[in-house]
């Protein structure tokens, strides 16, 4: 939708990026010192939540990847608000960060803080998720998964297990937020091709197993045997519809196709139980990719203006030997 | 008298020290701390919650509560960013029809409230419930604003000095609360709220307009509540229809710690105000220090607001005897 045109856009503003480190002051601001408040570097990192494993284990990748680098990171849990979020911003600009990394919650609204994080020329790296600004120098890059190419590969997986014929239900992430837009944009391409994969119904499980289970009951009454397969944007509702659809005497694995997204450590457990079928990781441990990035930022160095994790996809045959390497 | 009115003005005074306390124990911690950039944030952070809790205030003095607030706040988001973005309305027509929206709503609701003499817990959960799906039905994500003007009155304020603004959002804010506090103090519209929060029978025998008072009240908090969306737009420029999530129980939070009985009757918006400024403080707090644990901020909204709740009681009790 909007973010793609809008990254398009970032192409053109790489040259932009490139010059940012070295620019003027503008109107405002105190005169914010770059570099290294009392001796150590600092960085201020704003987390949406801890409503998930998978946003914790990025938390917990960017703490560990700080300790180990010798850099002070200042923490911000937002729990889930993003005026906390704002908030959260605004002090560490008030303390002089080096940089700044920000999980942010909606693509949405960021335009004013960011600016502000300018004008007191301190860098900001995104994580996970895009936003959409008027001006991309408002932030050095972006480091995350391509949402679109992750549905596109549970579809085809999909396509291909089901030999093109599905009654799906697809549950998906918060309403709003680019990954949910994107992994239902992506897979909606990839069977688009299949005339007989219909999506029967497509519902907001807000990324949470107990939502997925919810309303996966609710569709499990609506639909009833129609449905053959589950498309969960998160490895979390997919669980959770799993767990309802066994409690409705339904064999998940076997008579309803369960794919989900992410790649955490349950699903592969879930898979080696045979009751879900695969699952795309999409990689939380960003914290050494994104503290590479702020040392050649620091450096004044350029970087590119977006950064891709590259994902895998696991499935029967290839997930048990992954599992015991899984660290989140 | 003027004991009563002592004891009457302790949990003020006790909210007055918590903050000083506060901004004094994070000065002396942290670096930056003690600045005007600093209370400034707090400031631009915390006005819209600010505004939200003026017209709590309000609704508690009363007697009342408001749990649709945070609904009402985010309803008025999307509704001005859709009606701005997909619809082209200007700004100032999105924000006056959104302004009337959130106070008919409140209007309505004490209406109900007071012609049906259901609890006001009851049907302004349901309100919350209502307003809430309400914005998801105007759009089920964020939207954008992309305008000119208004992102240029987001960034205006009143300059003062090192290139620091005291932006639109906390300008309202400070001129809401100045408002509701000549009102409240000053009016014979502020006499009947607190008469109506004390004992709505002794009100009534006093011939006071009870149901006139209590359904203004709740369009008054229904119209703050849609100013504090109106000011999250400025800051923010776009509508979210989850934002606000919780709001309603920060806003009554803020304003017990403030100094005004749940019960009614009693309080100051001006507390209300130093209770904004003390959970701002402590989210600060967290995020200047950026090593403690988030839970703390729960903890230490928590563990005030038992505080003033028990202190409450025993100047209630003192007062009595």
């Amino acid at each position: 939708m909007k973010r793609q045109a809008f990254l398009r856009l970032t192409g053109l503003a790489a040259a932009a990026a490139v010059t940012f480190s070295s620019c003027k002051p503008s109107e405002t601001g105190s005169p914010a010192a770059i570099g290294t408040p009392g001796g150590k570097t600092v960085v201020g990192f704003s987390q949406i939540g801890a409503d998930n494993p998978w946003r914790t284990a990025e938390t917990e990748s960017i703490k560990s990847e700080a300790t180990k680098r010798g850099i002070e990171l200042k923490f911000s849990d937002a729990q889930g608000q993003q005026e906390a979020q704002i908030s959260a911003i605004r002090s560490f600009i008030a303390q002089s960060v080096s940089a700044i990394i920000l999980a942010p919650k909606v693509e949405t609204g960021w335009d004013a803080i960011l600016k502000e994080a300018k004008a007191a020329k301190i860098p900001v790296i995104l994580v996970d998720r895009g936003v959409s600004v008027t001006d991309p120098s408002l932030f050095v890059t972006l480091i995350a998964s391509d949402f679109v190419a992750e549905g596109r590969m549970a579809g085809e997986w999909l396509a291909q297990q089901t030999s093109g014929k599905a009654g799906i239900v697809q549950l998906e992430g918060t309403t709003g937020a680019a990954p949910a837009n994107d992994r239902k944009k992506g897979f909606e391409a990839a069977i688009a091709a299949h005339p007989d994969m219909k999506v029967l119904a497509s519902q907001t499980g807000d990324f949470k197993r107990s939502d997925g289970k919810n309303v996966m009951e609710a569709l499990i009454k609506a639909h009833g045997a129609a449905i053959t397969a589950v498309y969960a944007h998160n490895d979390d509702m997919a669980i959770g519809a799993i767990q309802a659809l066994e409690a409705a005497g339904r064999q998940p694995g076997k008579d309803v196709t369960v794919v989900s997204i992410d790649g955490m450590g349950f699903a592969f457990e879930a898979i080696k139980e045979g009751k879900l079928n695969c699952t795309v990781e999409c990689n939380p441990l960003l914290g050494p990719m994104a503290f590479d990035v702020i040392a050649k930022v620091l450096r004044g160095e350029a970087v590119p203006k977006q950064l891709v994790q590259e994902d895998r996809l696991f499935d029967a045959t290839n997930a048990p030997a992954e599992l015991p390497n899984r660290k989140y | 008298m003027n004991r009563t009115l002592a004891s009457r003005l302790l949990p003020l005074l006790a909210t007055a020290l918590v903050l000083v306390g506060l901004f004094a124990a994070a000065g002396a911690t942290y670096d930056h701390f003690l600045s005007l950039r600093v209370v400034l944030n707090l400031f631009k952070d915390r006005a819209f919650l600010g505004v939200v809790a003026v017209g709590m205030t309000f609704v508690i003095l009363s007697g009342g509560i408001d749990l649709s607030v945070g609904a009402v706040m985010a309803f008025t988001t999307v509704f001005i960013a859709s009606m701005m973005g997909t619809h082209g309305w200007p700004a100032p027509a999105a924000i006056a029809v959104a302004v009337a929206i959130g106070t008919t709503f409140g209007l309505f609701q004490g209406w109900i409230i007071h012609h049906f003499r259901i609890p006001a817990f009851l049907v302004t959960l349901a309100g919350m419930f209502l307003a809430r799906g309400m914005a998801f039905v105007v759009s089920p994500g964020s939207i954008e604003i992309r305008d000119a003007f208004y992102d240029d009155l987001g960034e205006r304020g009143v300059p003062l000095g090192d290139g620091l603004l005291l932006t639109v959002g906390p300008l309202i804010f400070l001129l809401l609360l100045a408002t509701g506090m000549v009102v409240a103090h000053g009016t014979r519209f502020g006499r009947n709220v607190y008469a109506l929060g004390g004992s709505e029978t002794s009100a009534a025998l006093m011939g006071l307009p009870v149901a006139g008072t209590r359904i203004a009240v709740y369009a008054l908090c229904g119209g703050c509540a849609a100013l504090g969306g109106v000011i999250s737009t400025l800051a923010l420029s776009s509508g979210d229809p989850t934002r606000g999530t919780g709001l309603e129980l920060d806003a009554i939070a803020a304003t017990v710690i403030g100094g005004t009985a749940l019960t009614g009757g009693r309080g100051w918006l001006f507390g209300t105000f130093l209770g904004v400024l003390i959970l701002g403080t402590i989210k600060m707090i967290l995020d200047f220090d950026g090593s403690l644990d988030p839970a703390w901020l729960r903890l230490a909204s928590g563990g005030l607001l038992l505080a003033f709740i028990l202190l409450q009681k025993l100047v209630a009790r003192q007062s009595v005897s």
